[in-house]
């Protein structure tokens, strides 16, 4: 969820849209932001599963020191959504395992 | 590769003031971080700090970061963001970078088989300024996403506005879970309770009592047993614990609650540091295990410098004089003209002092005291 409004930092500035695609839709971020937090305001909570008992993982840090919230980016695995802000295009997808090999 | 006098890992409170201290002295000085903004954790601390004038009370954390990075600018600092530090060896520090426009982490689709663009950056002196880590709780379920800490969930709602859930249980009082629930709640979000699991509240009084007089019960003496859901935080269960930190039988309670924040202290990030060299300390009153360092901010490893919550976790006004002190000294001991009037160094060490007293306080002030200690006959003469 947004906040929209904030009594100390007040309203949410506009700031130009970026499209992402995760796990094959398509999701609005704002430019800047990281990707979880473009994911975080879509409502999802898991980045991706455990590589041997297939357990959830989400944000934990989000200052990029745990690397929990690893997923797969733009093809490439391992990547710190939290830390990594979002790009046009840009192709997000849940991480299985190691995110290698299609574990 | 790149040649500087001076080089911070770190872009906070602590290194931010490191580098304008060593600037300041006619070094070249460049600040790498891996966060795609400067200023550390400040960005995210939207309430007024606590003190004296001249440690910017009445100041919120996000107004500091600005200055700091405008005073660093404008003293020629070189600021590098979205670049990490991940070896250092000798003098050199080898940097990736972590993301940006034009040479970016990975995302960008031609250049999936490089990462990243290297850098070398030879320094003749270095300050580690990496900060701290915020310690987890293992509980059933502590994996769990919607369990996460009580500073990311600060990073998400003030930072990148973003509320990652509506029902949270805050976990620990000290000041990071009062200040961190209070603006949870000022970001729309409904904090059920706060739970402690010492006798008494350990943050200050007037944290606590902005989020009793909305409401939020402050729950003293009680722990979390478990987190509970489908693939996510659904429910918490909590419990009273006696005097001997036991669950008391019987006093469970379930809580409705999609996230469970956890400030339960924070630990010197100090991977860079081990791995560079230094040698560290166990100190459970500075969070953990800390880089042994002498009264110039001097770790083991001759040239290398520490500060901030990475030389021992405390607040950000400590890591401001530390970055002076380890600024000043890194400079000082690159030729006499740079050390400057010796009142400085003096001026630091009183309002370090004065910041370390008090009954909140005396405990990391002795700590720091055997630290240095141990520094002044282990780390370079």
């Amino acid at each position: 969820m947004r906040v929209i409004h904030h009594p100390i930092l007040g309203d949410l500035p506009e700031v130009r849209q970026v499209k992402i695609w995760v796990d094959g839709k398509e999701i609005a971020a704002r430019k800047g932001e990281p990707i979880a937090a473009a994911i975080a305001a879509n409502g999802t909570k898991i980045h991706r599963y455990t590589t041997k008992r297939e357990e959830p993982r989400g944000v934990f840090c989000g200052i990029g020191q745990c690397t929990d919230c690893v997923m797969v980016v733009n093809g490439v695995p391992n990547v710190r959504t939290c830390i990594t802000p979002v790009t046009e295009g840009m192709t997000v997808e849940t991480q299985h395992g190691a995110g290698r090999g299609g574990r | 590769m790149r040649e500087v006098d001076l080089a911070v890992v770190g872009a906070g409170p602590a290194g931010l003031t490191a580098a304008i201290e060593g600037a300041k002295r006619g070094c070249s000085t460049v600040v790498v971080d891996m966060n795609p903004h400067p200023g550390g954790q400040l960005i995210k601390q939207i309430h007024k700090f606590f003190g004296s004038r001249e440690h910017r009370a009445g100041t919120r954390g996000i107004e500091i970061a600005d200055t700091l990075f405008h005073e660093a600018e404008s003293t020629g600092v070189e600021v590098m963001v979205g670049a990490e530090v991940y070896a250092i060896h000798d003098s050199t520090l080898e940097v990736a970078q972590t993301f940006g426009e034009d040479s970016p982490i990975l995302p960008s689709k031609e250049a999936t088989t490089s990462h990243s663009r290297p850098l070398s950056i030879v320094a003749r002196r270095i300050v580690l300024a990496m900060g701290g880590a915020e310690n987890a709780l293992n509980f059933p379920g502590w994996t769990l996403p919607g369990v996460m800490g009580a500073g990311a969930a600060q990073t998400m709602i003030n930072l990148w506005r973003v509320l990652p859930g509506e029902r949270i249980l805050m976990v620990g009082a000290g000041n990071v879970g009062l200040i961190v629930s209070y603006q949870l709640m000022q970001a729309g979000g409904e904090v059920v309770a706060v739970i402690e699991a010492a006798p008494r509240i350990g943050g200050y009084g007037v944290h606590a009592a902005k989020i009793s007089r909305a409401g939020v019960p402050i729950l003293t003496s009680h722990t979390i047993v478990g987190a509970s859901g489908e693939s996510r935080v659904e429910r918490a269960v909590i419990a009273k614990v006696d005097p001997s930190w036991r669950i008391v039988p019987g006093s469970e309670e379930e809580l409705e609650v999609d996230t469970i924040c956890i400030a339960v202290g924070l630990r010197p990030n100090a991977r860079l540091a081990s791995l560079a060299g230094c040698k560290l300390h166990y100190s459970p009153s500075l969070g953990g295990w800390v880089p042994i360092h002498n009264s110039r901010m001097e770790t083991t490893v001759p040239r290398i410098y520490i500060a901030g919550d990475l030389s021992g976790v405390e607040e950000a006004s400590t890591a401001l004089e530390e970055g002076r002190l380890a600024g000043i000294c890194a400079a000082a001991s690159l030729s006499k003209e740079r050390a400057g009037d010796p009142e400085e160094i003096k001026a630091i060490e009183r309002r370090l002092l004065s910041l370390r007293s008090g009954p909140f306080c005396q405990r990391r002030q002795d700590a720091k005291q055997e630290l240095i200690g141990i520094g002044e006959t282990q780390c370079p003469k």
